[in-house]
């Protein structure tokens, strides 16, 4: 079974996550839908990648719905997913 | 000063990035009772997050973390790396809780932090009894607060606006702030409608000796500093007061009095604390 | 060319002919007579009443390439515009252009109608929803002409607006033409923006679900300018013509902003008896209205009016002595239609007299205090009122700009980060107000005010108000927000932004979607 999980709320300033584990190569791939995509797009991704790099994931798929998430809770809500997804350690 | 101190739901991101906007004295960034059982650990990293990046503008930072028999020990481990500035520790009933708390603290905090504080909240007739102790059980404990909800569950009693189920408790845990040398914090007042409530309910607090009141929406900051605030009568008292003890100093007598009362060192600290808090809040005739 | 807030305006786009850049708030003087349309004519015994619009479109008869007007008081309830356009698709007519001083969702089908050739051209205050957005996708050959409230009736006036068909929804009109909003199933109480079109349009129809003997009193709009009376089952939905009372917000940080704004108002030394003050409809802007309140009760301040768009609370602070006067030009609830009848001085003013700069004073002339709002602003103060920071067209300035220039201290309030989005940019999108007529921005961190008044600064400081550079502001944005990245827009131009005194102050560009 694929290892999954999820977090955050499609409320505002929220974001919410889904990550699946995938193979080994596929990379950390990004699907965003975001409020603010024109604005921060680009800064979106590159935070989500930077926390998987960070906590040792590099190849999953996320498929992320943001409303305007600010970086704190970007970076919080995918270390929750990945932790869900036993895809990394717990605190 | 910790006239206020303003409970955010810690898995809520619009009220954490947010909650040093409303000018309370202390925000705390709750991991509790705000947070359903199944998102604890989205709300830790969120807490954990935004202590690291969010200015809360000179407010305070306290995280009310759970009970270590819930876990409380995670939030510990993850948050007190982050440098909040204390701890609210829930359901506090003896000495013995505070120092085993504070062990996991210690042992969390990175080397050269600045200590993480605590806040015991007594919420149980076991941790109202064990007031003292309680305020006494070490120096990190900064203030003690009274939870007044479960408090009268607690009882078996119903809450009220009037608060005479609460008379005593509210006595006692002021009364071991003050032996202890730190702050009472009341316990919020539930109806956020109605503010002359609010108005009594913290005016009773203060009179009974708490230096401030818990919170639960930004709407009673105000009225709450307003009540805290220091009258002209106050003021006037005060300023009297610090001049008297300029004008003893240059004559170089030792007792002091003003109106016929002695004046000793609680009495000059609280004129000082008057004075300081009447300049913050602009109350003062700009020399 | 570059005009005075340094926006490139075309010297003459294709339709438009030859454009005047803006050139400062007051700088544009008028030096004309006003138009006039044709002497009109009645004998006694005619019937004014026709069997239905199309009776009407034929009667005049209504041609290819007419201007049709249309007011907004029905807001996001109207039903007449589409009948009418609906019409006029029926008999084949085309290239026509609808006046109409706002469009709200409701209008949506009119994207069909404009794809089909019926309408080619829109001149209008305000644009939100599905039209709004097709705009900015280039959905007219023509650029649509955005004026402001004041604008709008200074344009027909000059002549640059000239209106063949007006047609006015009547709450209630009597056989005879006269016109009245306060009764009425589809009642909206001030018919303010319809004074003008019913003046000086060629032929003006007072379309009704309401027709009631002669006379109807008290009189909005009289006979003496209305050609034609149809009587048609649906002309509004009462429901999006009016809400239930507005209420103020309860959002703490929107609050925390409307405190602020009050205190500002406060210490500006401008709350004192006689002062009058206007301000949006929305519950943020309520809250200021709320504090404002508050203050004057505590310092025993009589005001003398307010303005705008009234609603219910506005009203309760008139019965409460607050103010002697309201001046209304738009009703939002039941309770501000209600005391627009009930007392003598809530008075229905016309859009000229509430904003217009080319007469011998409006409304806003004498006002003490506008509370604005924006979607951005940059480090000048200038400010957008009509698109998105994403180039979306989502509004336009209403009587934003109008009040801003009139108002003695003006408040932009705005939230510094709302999801993400900042309100101060370097850049922005779309200018729809000049810097020069802003004075200060209330965020919930505090305020910022603009150098050009020390004065503001000075008072503020006493007082120990939180107060910041709009530089500092700007950056405290960026901080929390990171930065975005610049919106690309196409280079063809989808909206001419005109200000009030009929210069142009921008442009809008095609969204690359």
């Amino acid at each position: 079974m694929n290892k999954q999980g999820q977090a955050g709320t499609l409320e505002s300033n929220d974001i919410h996550i889904v990550v699946s584990e995938t193979i080994p190569g596929t990379g950390i791939k990004i699907e965003l839908t975001s409020t603010v995509l024109l604005q921060y797009g680009t800064a979106i991704k590159r935070t989500i990648e930077q926390v998987c790099k960070h906590l040792n994931v590099n190849d999953v798929v996320i498929k992320a719905v943001d409303k305007g998430a600010l970086d704190c809770t970007i970076q919080a809500r995918v270390k929750t997913a990945l932790q869900r997804a036993g895809m990394t350690k717990e605190a | 000063m910790r006239r206020t101190l303003l409970f955010l739901p810690g898995n809520n991101p619009g009220n954490v990035q947010s909650g040093g906007v409303f000018g309370a004295d202390g925000v705390i960034l709750d991991l509790e009772d705000a947070v359903s059982p199944l998102e604890k650990d989205a709300a830790r990293n969120l807490v954990a997050q935004a202590l690291q990046t969010v200015d809360y503008h000179g407010c305070e930072t306290v995280v009310r973390v759970n009970p270590l028999v819930a876990k409380g020990a995670k939030d510990i481990k993850v948050i007190v790396p982050c440098e909040p500035d204390a701890l609210m520790l829930p359901k506090i009933e003896s000495a013995a809780d505070v120092k085993e708390q504070i062990a996991l603290i210690k042992s969390a905090e990175k080397p050269g932090q600045k200590p993480v504080l605590v806040m015991p909240l007594l919420e149980t007739p076991m941790g109202v009894a064990h007031a003292l102790e309680i305020a006494l059980s070490d120096d990190r404990v900064t203030a003690i607060c009274l939870g007044a909800e479960d408090y009268t569950a607690g009882l078996g009693t119903a809450r009220s606006k009037e608060g005479t189920e609460i008379f005593m408790a509210r006595a006692v845990v002021a009364n071991a702030s003050a032996a202890a040398n730190i702050d009472g914090v009341d316990t919020p007042f539930t109806d956020v409608q109605d503010e002359a409530g609010l108005i009594k309910d913290t005016m009773m607090a203060k009179n009974m000796g708490f230096k401030g009141k818990l919170s639960i929406n930004p709407r009673q900051i105000d009225a709450i500093h307003n009540v805290y605030a220091p009258t002209g009568a106050e003021i006037s008292w005060a300023l009297r007061v610090l001049q008297a003890i300029e004008e003893g100093k240059n004559r170089g007598t030792g007792v002091i009095a003003v109106n016929g009362k002695m004046i000793d060192a609680p009495i000059v600290s609280r004129a000082n604390r008057t004075i300081e808090l009447a300049k913050l809040l602009n109350l003062l005739e700009v020399e | 060319m570059k005009n005075a807030v340094g926006r490139d305006i075309p010297d003459i786009i294709e339709g438009f002919g030859k454009l005047q850049p803006y050139a400062g708030a007051f700088a544009a003087l008028p030096d004309m007579k006003r138009q006039a349309p044709h002497i009109k004519y009645v004998k006694p015994g005619t019937n004014k009443v026709m069997k239905d619009l199309e009776a009407v479109f034929k009667a005049i008869p209504i041609t290819d390439g007419m201007t049709i007007s249309f007011h907004h008081h029905f807001r996001n309830g109207d039903g007449l515009l589409l009948q009418v356009i609906k019409t006029a698709d029926k008999l084949g007519i085309k290239n026509l252009t609808i006046a109409a001083s706002a469009i709200f969702p409701i209008h949506e089908e009119l994207i069909e109608y404009v794809k089909k050739g019926v309408v080619t051209s829109l001149d209008t205050n305000y644009a939100s929803g599905p039209v709004a957005k097709a705009i900015s996708e280039g959905l007219f050959k023509k650029p649509v002409m955005f004026r402001t409230h004041g604008g709008r009736p200074r344009a027909i006036e000059c002549g640059q607006l000239h209106i063949d068909v007006a047609f006015v929804a009547s709450p209630t009109a009597d056989t005879y033409g006269n016109i009245s909003g306060r009764e009425g199933e589809t009642a909206c109480g001030s018919l303010g923006y319809a004074y003008p079109d019913a003046e000086y349009a060629d032929y003006v129809i007072a379309v009704t679900d309401h027709l009631v003997e002669y006379p109807v009193t008290p009189i909005s709009i009289n006979q003496s300018r209305v050609d034609y009376v149809v009587k048609i089952d649906y002309i509004g939905n009462p429901k999006g013509i009016v809400s239930g009372t507005t209420k103020i917000t309860k959002d703490p940080v929107q609050l925390k902003i409307a405190q602020y704004a009050a205190k500002a108002i406060a210490a500006s030394g401008l709350l004192i008896d006689g002062f009058s003050f206007q301000t949006g409809a929305g519950g943020a802007s309520l809250a200021v209205a709320a504090y404002l309140s508050n203050i004057m009760k505590a310092n025993n301040v009589k005001g003398s009016f307010v303005m705008g768009g009234i609603t219910g609370y506005l009203v309760k602070m008139f019965e409460e002595g607050l103010f002697t006067t309201i001046f209304d030009v738009q009703d939002f609830d039941l309770d501000a239609i209600e005391s627009l009848s009930k007392h003598d001085h809530h008075i229905e003013v016309d859009a000229n007299l509430y904003a217009s700069p080319y007469n011998s004073g409006c409304i806003v002339n004498q006002l003490d205090c506008a509370v604005l709002g924006a979607t951005e602003m940059d480090k000048h103060f200038n400010v957008n009122v009509i698109t998105g920071s994403d180039g979306t067209i989502m509004g336009g300035s209403g009587g934003h700009s109008d009040a801003a220039a009139g108002a003695k201290m003006t408040i932009i309030t705005a939230n510094l980060t709302r999801s993400r989005m900042p309100i101060l940019k370097d850049e922005i999108q779309t200018i729809t107000t000049p810097g020069e007529t802003i004075d200060v921005l209330a965020t919930e961190y505090g305020l910022a005010v603009n150098p050009r008044r020390q004065d503001l600064v000075e008072k503020f400081k006493k007082v120990k108000l939180p107060l910041f550079t709009i530089e500092e502001l700007t950056e405290k944005a960026e901080k929390i927000c990171g930065k975005p990245q610049p919106i690309r827009v196409s280079k063809d131009i989808v909206g001419v932004v005109e200000y009030r005194d009929g210069t142009i102050i921008d442009v809008v560009h095609k969204v690359i979607v």
